[in-house]
């Protein structure tokens, strides 16, 4: 039975989804709610069944590797299914909130969501380089659309843009998976990596196909142009899910691919390039944030930032930086959904999202506010929260392995994202006078505010949490020191 | 049973933080039910942390552990110095309070008030009973984090200006501090803090990352305990309430700073090895330089406020001073200081509160004749500056005395014209504000007495007389120059 558990949490969501495409808006919102339980349900369930027993693994049809298609969960896999299955059920009960009977695009948001939740699970279990790449297609296909929810106006440009980049990625991803299985005669994730090895050439140039390609999906600078224009436009429930979960999928497929087909042929360099990379991201990425004149786009220019952090595992690769990477992708999914979740409800309630005007907004809005600082801890990597466990592995692993050129990066990453954080509270708290908002809108209800608090005390929670989620999760695969 | 008592460091913490939620939960409208909740979040407090300080004295050992990594954990214990801490914490909370119950009387935002002040208490506790750096790094954060609103309250320009100023020096500071313990975790693995120091073992070798590590981490600590070149967050932060002031900035802030220095100079390296790497001695220059720096800039400051907060960077500096020194009499000085100081301090800042409140006066040179119609907040306003001034027998004079005795002792002899220049200085600051206050006429038109209302005045009457006590009563075994000595013991003697 444990084996089609995997197969079970990737066919609910998808069935679902398909089914509310065919029902349209009448069965609203009764069966997304069945959706939405039955995908936790059954996330939860392979989640708990690999705690217990170890990695799933299932070859579909009874067709073995090299042949078959491998369904595999390991502790990271897990952590994925839990991190998704967590923040999505808080986003869908905000969404609840918003896409109901009387929202025009309720069925259409619904029918996306739950196939994006279907394929970002299918990502997660897959154990081969072709399901891989189908699950990766599924990803973007679900969540440009996605995008369009905000209304046709500013967003179609931003969309057509992410379709352009994720198409490109996808070509270049495509590239690498055809020259290994030229090469390795097959794709399974375990198989392939001694062929990749002894390919010379053009088991680099694989190699490098493979990583660009996932770079370019998951927007990492110089690939991010096109994040923030998509996840600071989007509805605030779409970016949350774009920039908690998306972008993190693409990244697993990297921590993923390194770990295992690339472990051998990835030299020195390479690693060290990649991490330039990240703090590349990290600087640039932050910078960005503290000059956004939009709540949005700060928070969005966040993401590019925190997203470098993990790339900080590569050219440090031990055990250490294997824990704090995975975990700081988990931190920064659950905070920065309570960042977007958060800065919708204040969009909403003062029908702009300028962040000089947003003055006294500490009043109404308290819960929103104090969800939108706490999850601004984590962030910053300031303690108690998840964001400082995993600043605390990351600066670990630098310093144990002697390069503490990515201490500084650690270091002045933390207090730019500070700057932009306490930037947005300081014009919230601020009383003195300014351009009043012109015509607030209805306060946010408890179904709007308090999954952005949960989530935000999640990130918090996630300081005291470290000692389960890293069992789960396992050591370094390979079992690198 | 003997399971949740010894969790009691935990059951402190959960006090506060709770009364903290429960306060933002409440909200602004509910302000009687706040007011009690707040009133019986700080005396239910007062109560544990009177059971623990029984309990400590009767050798009881108090440790919670959580693990959080492999080899990590964050340890919350109670010994005699976590007890120092805790319990001059826990009484002027209360006091604390009560005055700021009765200075925000109907001022908006009280809610958010109330609960950033409960999480800055529970924040001095965990770092008061922290038993190992990691959980002292946590803690020591969530004060700065938790100060902000406090310190930004009134939202205006100004306080905002503060806030930030507040912000770029903590955070940067703290972020050193953080390199420090990660990079001292990996030399010596974690471990807990213990009396005589957890480094003893490593004897002679590493002495080179042993010196870089001690001056991030007290890098990263000096910015909170305002040593000079790091103190230019206190004077800017002075825009806050008074309570904020009083408390936080007085105690709770500074003194957490002050805190961490002895925690690290004691509990993990150890005096012998500070003293060894000459680095005790750089402490107390450092420190002395605080001191006089701190009285000097004080001479020129016309904002009542500011004046003590010179003050403050001044005299916090004596702590580090009497650590610095690496001798059993001037650890007695600096660590009696820690209370005194504490005491005084508070004492000086409501009555600065008072004079705001009822007569708006925030310029020393609205003082003139306060004395008439403020006699009871002046005469608590006298004892404090003659307390700081170091005039015999009150608490000040104590911890100088001490401080003296351990210079002389340890034959540091350059730190008795520190003190004495202090002394001076001392005066040449608060003995002006007195002349005004008692000697001078009222400017015209103001005529009467017209002390500051209830709720202001009893708590400064309390902290002032306390003030006076901790002073006339040291030598008894309660005093806290008492328990100082119960501590030095246990680290000199392990």
């Amino acid at each position: 039975m444990t084996e089609f558990l995997p197969v079970i949490a990737v066919f609910v969501p998808f069935l679902a989804g398909v089914l509310q495409f065919l029902f349209g808006p009448r069965v609203v919102p009764w069966w997304p709610v069945l959706a939405v339980a039955a995908t936790v349900a059954s996330s939860l369930w392979v989640v708990a069944a690999v705690a217990q027993g170890g990695e799933i693994s299932h070859a579909l049809g009874g067709w073995d590797a090299p042949l078959g298609i491998e369904v595999r969960v390991d502790g990271l896999a897990a952590i994925m299914l839990l991190l998704t299955a967590v923040v999505g059920a808080l986003v869908s009960l905000y969404a609840f909130a918003i896409y109901n009977r009387s929202h025009d695009n309720a069925s259409h948001y619904w029918a996306l969501w739950l196939l994006l939740w279907g394929s970002l699970n299918v990502l997660f279990v897959s154990g081969d380089l072709f399901n891989l790449y189908v699950a990766l297609e599924l990803v973007s296909l679900a969540a440009i659309p996605m995008v369009l929810l905000a209304g046709p106006g500013k967003t179609v440009g931003a969309a057509l843009r992410y379709l352009h980049f994720a198409l490109f990625g996808s070509l270049v991803y495509l590239a690498g998976v055809a020259i290994t299985y030229g090469l390795a005669g097959s794709l399974d994730l375990r198989l392939v990596a001694d062929a990749l090895a002894d390919g010379g050439l053009a088991g680099a140039l694989a190699a490098a196909c493979l990583v660009t390609g996932v770079l370019i999906k998951a927007a990492i600078v110089p690939f991010h142009i096109w994040l923030p224009a998509a996840h600071g436009n989007a509805p605030a429930v779409v970016s949350a899910v774009l920039s908690a979960l998306v972008v993190k999928a693409c990244l697993y497929l990297l921590l993923r691919l390194w770990t295992e087909p690339l472990a051998g042929i990835t030299g020195a360099y390479a690693a060290q390039l990649l991490g330039a990379i990240g703090a590349t991201a990290i600087l640039y990425g932050s910078l960005q944030a503290c000059r956004q004149e939009r709540l949005k786009l700060v928070v969005a220019y966040s993401t590019v930032a925190q997203l470098g952090y993990m790339l900080l595992f590569f050219p440090m690769a031990s055990a250490l930086a294997w824990e704090g990477a995975v975990y700081h992708g988990v931190a920064h999914g659950v905070a920065k959904a309570a960042l977007f979740l958060a800065a919708g409800n204040v969009l909403a309630y003062v029908g702009h999202d300028r962040v000089r005007e947003l003055r006294g907004l500490d009043r109404p809005l308290s819960v929103s506010l104090f969800a939108f600082a706490l999850a601004g801890v984590s962030i910053m990597g300031l303690p108690p929260s998840g964001g400082f466990m995993a600043k605390w592995l990351l600066l670990s692993a630098a310093l144990e392995s002697g390069q503490w050129w990515w201490v500084a990066v650690l270091m002045v990453g933390g207090l730019l994202a500070a700057v932009y954080i306490f930037r947005v509270l300081r014009f919230a708290f601020l009383q003195a006078p300014g351009p009043a908002i012109a015509e607030p809108g209805p306060a946010p209800g408890a179904l709007r505010t308090w999954p952005a608090m949960i989530l935000a005390l999640l990130a918090i929670a996630l300081g005291f949490t470290t000692a389960p989620l890293l069992g789960l999760l396992g050591g370094l695969p390979g079992g690198g020191a | 049973m003997t399971g949740l008592y010894q969790a009691m460091p935990l059951w402190v913490l959960f006090v506060s933080a709770v009364t903290a939620v429960v306060v933002f939960a409440t909200g602004e409208q509910w302000q009687r039910l706040r007011t009690t909740l707040n009133l019986s979040g700080a005396v239910i407090k007062l109560v544990l942390v009177g059971v623990m300080l029984w309990g400590v004295d009767q050798g009881h050992t108090f440790v919670v552990r959580v693990p959080l990594l492999a080899e990590l954990d964050l340890v919350l214990h109670a010994d005699a110095l976590s007890m120092l801490f805790a319990t001059l914490s826990a009484i002027l909370w209360l006091v604390t309070t009560i005055y700021a119950i009765g200075y925000l009387e109907d001022s908006p935002d009280r809610a958010r008030f109330f609960g950033f002040f409960s999480l800055c208490v529970t924040a001095t506790m965990g770092i008061a009973m922290a038993g190992n750096l990691f959980t002292f790094f946590i803690f020591y954060e969530l004060l700065t984090l938790a100060t902000w609103p406090l310190v930004v309250h009134r939202g205006t320009d100004k306080a905002m200006a503060a806030g930030r100023t507040y912000l770029q020096y903590t955070l940067i500071g703290s972020a050193v501090f953080l390199v420090g313990i990660v990079a001292l975790y990996l030399l010596d693995g974690p471990s807990d803090f213990v009396a005589g120091g957890e480094l003893q073992h490593l004897g002679d070798a590493h002495p080179a990352a042993l010196t870089v590590i001690f001056l991030l981490l007290m890098a990263g600590i000096a910015v909170k305990a305002a040593m000079v070149p790091l103190h230019g967050w206190l004077p800017a932060a002075m825009v806050a309430p008074a309570p904020v002031s009083a408390l936080l900035h007085a105690v709770a802030v500074v003194k957490a700073g002050a805190f961490g220095i002895v925690r690290v100079v004691y509990d993990v390296y150890g005096v012998a090895l500070t003293q060894e790497l000459a680095l005790g001695v750089g402490l107390a220059i450092a420190a002395s330089f605080t001191i006089i720096y701190g009285s000097l800039r004080a001479i020129w400051q016309t904002d009542l406020k500011r004046r003590l907060a010179f003050s403050t960077v001044s005299q916090v500096s004596y702590i580090a001073l009497g650590v610095g020194l690496g001798n059993p009499l001037a650890t007695v000085g600096g660590l009696a200081h820690l209370v005194h100081q504490g005491l005084m301090k508070i004492t000086l800042f409501f009555c600065a509160g008072n004079y705001a409140e009822t007569h708006h006066i925030h310029s020393i040179h609205e003082l003139d004749g306060i004395g008439r119609r403020m006699p009871w907040t002046t005469a608590m306003f006298t004892f404090g500056a003659f307390g700081m001034i170091g005039v015999p027998p009150l608490a000040g004079f104590v911890s100088k005395w001490y401080l003296g005795l351990g210079a002389v002792d340890a034959e540091y002899y350059w730190v008795i014209p520190v003190l004495i220049g202090s002394t001076v200085l001392n005066a040449i600051y608060f003995l002006p504000l007195l002349h005004r206050a008692w000697f001078r006429p009222p400017p015209d038109g103001a005529t009467g007495q017209h002390e500051a209302i209830p709720s202001l005045l009893l708590p400064t009457l309390f902290v002032g007389f306390a003030s006076v006590g901790a002073g006339l009563f040291a030598a008894f075994s309660w005093s806290p120059l008492g328990w100082v000595d119960l501590i030095v013991e246990r680290e000199y003697l392990p």
